[in-house]
């Protein structure tokens, strides 16, 4: 299976029947699809369904993608909305950013960790640990725009929200989680520089 | 300046999406003025942290799991094929029409002889809503033309959805 194609020529390939040339699609974006709904989701294997969930979507419709943007806006467009239904029919809180009970629910979670987990994370993990600790907002915002190679433009795009509202949620997300870094993991922050 | 403010500067300068002249002015913060410096180094810290965080992996199942379930599947059509722009137009046509013969009537019933600036909000405040006749609306020759066009426009439609209807009978 030829896999040096780009995204559209993938895509065409499967509107006339190689649906065969999907799997390359879902072999590149598997694991930013299920970052980005880890994130928002938290359980892995919720998470996992949900990331398997969009990809069916996406080729169900993939007929509807125009190229007018790149196919990661278009799919991670899913992924946004497929995760927000998915917390909706958990009755999940949808999080607002000042949203004080997921603060809370962060905070008790992390006094367990604290203990005896810290000093053996690598200082990725405890970035990966400390985006964990975030609400699915900030998170999402996070994983977008710092792995899933997406410009504040796109990003905001996906979120369907003002490119500048965009700017604003990002520096919000990334002060909470430097609070996050620097509350839980004080030693490893002090060592970054 | 507040320790907020400073971050979202630097951010910005960071993200590349401050301006010409705002980056110069940081460059030069950053050469003179310590806490700039110190906070600069310490977002510029999580900042790489950040674009070097790894991703997750699903299971590796994951990618067999989805080519199973797509097996099942087709491609929708495009929603453009099967949405009648005609009928999108159409809709467009009435709403407009329905506004641009509100607005004629209500030009219409304006008094505009009279050069007292105060009429028109001391005639709002007289009107008492429970004496309107609205058998009268219908009688102006306007709202009668109106009204005509709505339902010609409306059986039109009607006419459309029965026959693109017959066709897809037809063909099945």
């Amino acid at each position: 299976m030829s896999t040096g194609l780009n995204d559209n020529e993938i895509i065409s390939k499967v509107l006339s029947g190689d649906h065969q040339a999907y799997a390359i699609l879902v072999n590149r974006y598997q694991n930013y699809v299920f970052t980005l709904t880890l994130r928002m989701i938290k359980s892995r294997e919720d998470a996992e369904e949900v990331a398997q969930d969009v990809f069916i979507k996406a080729y169900k419709y993939l007929a509807d993608f125009k190229g007018a943007s790149k196919f990661t806006t278009w799919l991670y467009t899913i992924v946004n909305n497929t995760c927000i239904s998915f917390l909706r029919k958990k009755k999940l809180d949808i999080h607002s950013l000042d949203n004080e009970k997921v603060f809370e629910a962060a905070d008790n979670q992390d006094s367990g960790m604290k203990a005896n987990m810290v000093e053996q994370k690598s200082k990725l993990a405890m970035v990966n640990e400390s985006i964990n600790l975030l609400n699915p907002d900030d998170a999402q915002i996070i994983t977008l725009f710092y792995k899933a190679e997406q410009s504040l433009e796109e990003t905001a795009k996906i979120l369907g929200i003002e490119t500048n509202a965009a700017k604003v949620r990002l520096f919000r997300a990334r002060t909470r989680l430097k609070e996050k870094m620097e509350t839980n993991f004080a030693e490893e922050v002090r060592n970054l520089n | 300046m507040n320790t907020n403010n400073i971050e979202e500067r630097l951010w910005n300068f960071i993200d590349g999406t401050a301006t010409a002249e705002e980056k110069t002015v940081i460059e030069q913060l950053l050469a003179n003025n310590a806490e700039w410096k110190e906070k600069y180094h310490d977002l510029l810290a999580v900042n790489k942290l950040l674009e070097a965080s790894e991703l997750e992996a699903p299971s590796m199942r994951f990618s067999k799991n989805v080519m199973e379930e797509i097996s099942k599947l087709h491609i929708a059509p495009a929603a453009k094929n099967y949405i009648n722009k005609k009928i999108i137009w159409g809709i467009g046509f009435f709403f407009i029409t329905l506004l641009i013969g509100f607005l004629i009537y209500g030009f219409g019933q304006m008094d505009w002889t009279s050069s007292d600036q105060g009429t028109i909000s001391k005639n709002i405040n007289k009107v008492d809503l429970t004496k309107i006749d609205f058998s009268k609306f219908f009688n102006n020759s306007w709202v009668n033309a109106f009204m005509m066009i709505n339902v010609v426009l409306g059986l039109v439609l009607l006419d459309n959805y029965l026959t693109n209807k017959r066709k897809e009978f037809r063909k099945q």
